[in-house]
């Protein structure tokens, strides 16, 4: 017992100094100098100020953007009230909610009400309408974007098919057929949109 | 279920069994010390730390050596949590945690658990997970590899009883293979778009105005060796959801692939170290049946949708989203995270408190068969040689013959040891799930009312005492009777099961090696695998079966008939 103590201590230090500073300080100068983009976060800049990453969704609202996903996040105003926060990143997560919830089905129900408002009848895409597991999630599917082409065109009065050919621009398809989803980034799509006139 | 989803699934098992062998292999050289690039710091750490690698350590000695690093490793850890606004890089001046927070996380992340009471962004600071969290992501993984390299030893050893060193095995696990890899697998996930910075949040300000903050940090190393070692705590609460952790189904492909290749490797390991490579096979085919059959299954619960959501005018065909991401899709989100649960990574990409009643069972499943497919990194070998052990022992009572595995005896003190360790872990999980579901505080932390509400408290002391770390996500588990609860079945499911174990190795190592006769039941038969799965299945499964009936199974029953909560 006593001859195990100096190099269970001594491992527990050098593995604390070498693996908590040393490995993550020269690890950090590797990826900051190799991928400096990706490392910070993928934050795009425009006219000197950055408006999104890249890879994290936003909370659009209004005709005349594309919407993202419902966000389940939540945070608590100044006299600590719950409210919604969506797209909030300071902390992340899901509704957590059951399949059997009939909260959720209450809610599921009401944004297929308002989805049908705004972008009329017709089988309502799955994405539209169920949060994220990250509640920042940046993408919508192929068949989300292109239900809502028409509406955004009209709002912004642009041919819809300008805004159609700019979904199909920055939408990606599964790699080989079957890596991944068809799926359009709504921060790069709006801001793609945002600068088209 | 689509074509796609299918072929996803292939190639993701495909690439981790293919891999798996070669890196078995180069792990066997690891354990023999035959891998010497830094041989140079290598001789220097034990120089330092006055560590005799040839140093023979039976079972006690090696079992003292390991608990005495986790106590020290694990108050560290605690002294750590409680202080960390007095420790560098805290850009967010995050306090330092509660008493029973800071010992729930410490033994989480000491037993290679990495179950999260708190909330990363808000109650952690980088400093600590950079020099707490990740630290022992290194070295649980590594001490659980350590151990499985001494139970392999136990079958080679004869007469002698020595299971190698535990500072040697830790030491050239983490040199030659859990650095290297992270480091590797780190740049890569950089590469993919997983922040890698000591910043505080960044702030945007989008283009249809306000603000929105953006949580960066030191996340791709973290990410790395969460997976590697298959640890599992995010350093966001979203876990592998978030798009900073897992941006795309590249980096998907890459953390399943990781968190699941060591766990298959070290089969093939043993099959080198004893010279015997079809016993390593058997294993190893066991393993991969079971994690493909889960997956399978949880495919199958999710492809189709919340048959309330499609009645209320939702489209089927993209599946059950609720609590997925889009780049993810159905297939790999089911995967990633039976995988996750067949190992001991309490990793998420998507959240289980919204899966189907049955795609959630699974996930649970996985755990409570032990974790052995293929389980976490050293631990689900350990395990699931207790399980050859005992189906040799019920295959000797079938035909009357004194039971052996590999030339080692297996007597009574050896089947006694293994049904005590295994009896813990049903322990803690039963009686933890029934105390907290008949109790005011237990009952006040469920997030979903109904059978759901039973899942989730299952799940929790599942993933606890089975040293997962996932959970249904919703529920409140920072109160004191989870922290101390769940803390207390980490460590229990963590040391009361390595214990029995170290002892079964030193006890079979002790023993001469028999030559095989021809009343030798052979064990490197599909015969054999068939039997092991099935007392796997039966000894690990059907204890919890009852439980699990009243859950998630009565929750699907409801569901289907239209019941809501």
């Amino acid at each position: 017992m006593i001859r195990e103590i100096r190099p269970a201590l001594s491992l527990v230090v050098l593995f604390t100094l070498a693996l908590g500073f040393i490995l993550p300080g020269i690890f950090t100068q590797v990826s900051q100098a190799v991928f400096p983009f990706q490392a910070g976060g993928s934050l795009i800049v425009q006219n000197g100020q950055p408006v999104a990453s890249a890879i994290i969704g936003q909370n659009f609202t209004g005709p005349s953007w594309f919407a993202s996903r419902p966000s389940a996040l939540m945070g608590t105003d100044a006299k600590g009230n719950a409210i919604a926060t969506p797209y909030d990143d300071s902390e992340s997560g899901a509704s957590n909610l059951a399949p059997t919830s009939a909260a959720l089905l209450k809610t599921i129900q009401a944004r297929i009400a308002a989805w049908h408002k705004t972008y009329g009848a017709g089988e309502v895409p799955a994405d539209a309408v169920t949060t994220s597991g990250s509640g920042v999630d940046p993408d919508i599917s192929l068949a989300n974007a292109l239900a809502q082409a028409p509406v955004v065109a009209a709002a912004r009065h642009m041919p819809v098919d300008d805004v159609v050919a700019l979904v199909n621009r920055i939408a990606t398809q599964p790699a080989l057929g079957f890596i991944g989803t068809a799926n359009v980034n709504v921060v790069q799509l709006n801001l793609a949109l945002s600068t088209m006139r | 279920m689509t074509v796609s989803g299918w072929a996803y699934m292939a190639l993701v098992f495909v690439l981790v069994l293919a891999s798996a062998i070669p890196l078995g292999l180069y792990i066997a050289r690891i354990l023999k010390g035959e891998v010497r690039f830094l041989a140079p710091v290598e001789r220097g750490i034990y120089a330092i730390c006055g560590i005799k690698p040839d140093r023979p350590m039976h079972w006690q000695d090696y079992t003292v050596a390991l608990l005495l690093l986790s106590v020290i490793h694990v108050v560290l850890l605690y002294a750590m949590l409680r202080l960390q606004q007095y420790l560098p890089f805290n850009p967010q001046h995050i306090a330092g945690m509660s008493p029973r927070l800071a010992f729930n996380t410490a033994v989480s992340f000491a037993t290679n658990t990495n179950w999260q009471a708190y909330v990363p962004e808000a109650q952690i600071s980088n400093g600590a997970q950079m020099f707490g969290l990740c630290v022992h992501m290194f070295v649980s993984a590594a001490a659980g590899i350590a151990v499985a390299g001494a139970v392999m030893r136990a079958f080679t050893a004869s007469n002698l009883g020595s299971l190698g060193n535990f500072y040697a095995d830790l030491t050239r696990i983490t040199l030659y293979l859990l650095l290297p890899a992270a480091i590797v697998v780190g740049l890569v996930l950089v590469w993919a778009g997983v922040p890698q910075t000591f910043a505080p949040f960044a702030t945007v300000h989008p283009l249809i105005g306000g603000a929105q903050t953006i949580a960066v940090g030191p996340m791709a190393l973290q990410e790395a060796i969460k997976e590697l070692g298959t640890n599992g705590g995010g350093f966001v609460n979203a876990n592998s959801a978030h798009p900073f952790e897992n941006p795309t189904i590249w980096t998907n492909i890459l953390e399943t692939w990781a968190l699941l290749v060591i766990g298959f490797a070290l089969p093939i390991t043993f099959g080198s170290m004893i010279g015997k490579p079809r016993q390593g096979f058997v294993l190893y085919t066991a393993m991969a049946a079971i994690l493909i059959a889960g997956s399978i299954g949880a495919y199958a619960a999710e492809a189709h949708g919340n048959p309330l959501h499609v009645a209320a005018g939702i489209s089927a065909a993209p599946g059950n989203m609720e609590g997925k991401e889009m780049r993810f899709g159905i297939a790999a989100s089911t995967t990633f995270n039976v995988a996750a649960t067949g190992t001991s990574t309490g990793a998420v990409n998507s959240f289980t408190d919204s899966y189907m009643p049955l795609g959630g069972l699974v996930p649970i499943f996985m755990m409570q068969l032990g974790e052995i497919a293929p389980g976490g990194v050293g631990s689900g070998f350990y395990t699931i040689i207790v399980f050859a052990l005992l189906s040799v022992f019920v295959a000797g009572l079938m035909v009357g013959r004194t039971p052996e595995y590999l030339g080692k005896k297996v007597q009574a003190k050896e089947i006694k040891l293994a049904m005590l360790s295994f009896l813990i872990l049903t322990f803690f999980i039963l009686v933890g799930t029934g105390y907290t579901v008949i109790s005011k505080t237990g009952l006040s932390s469920m997030a979903n009312a109904g059978p759901h509400g039973l899942s989730e408290m299952i799940y929790a002391w599942t993933s606890a005492t089975q040293n997962n770390g996932s959970a249904m996500a919703g529920i409140t588990a920072d109160t004191p009777w989870l922290d101390y609860g769940l803390g207390t079945a980490m460590l229990f499911g963590r040391f009361a099961f390595l214990i029995p174990v170290l002892a079964i190795a030193g006890s079979l190592a002790a023993k001469p090696k028999l030559p095989a006769s021809s009343g030798t039941f052979p064990t490197d038969t599909l015969l054999f695998t068939g039997l092991l799965i099935g007392v796997i299945v039966i000894l690990g499964g059907l204890q919890f079966m009852p439980a699990d009936t009243l859950g998630p199974v009565a929750e699907h029953f409801a569901l289907f008939s239209g019941k809501t909560y």
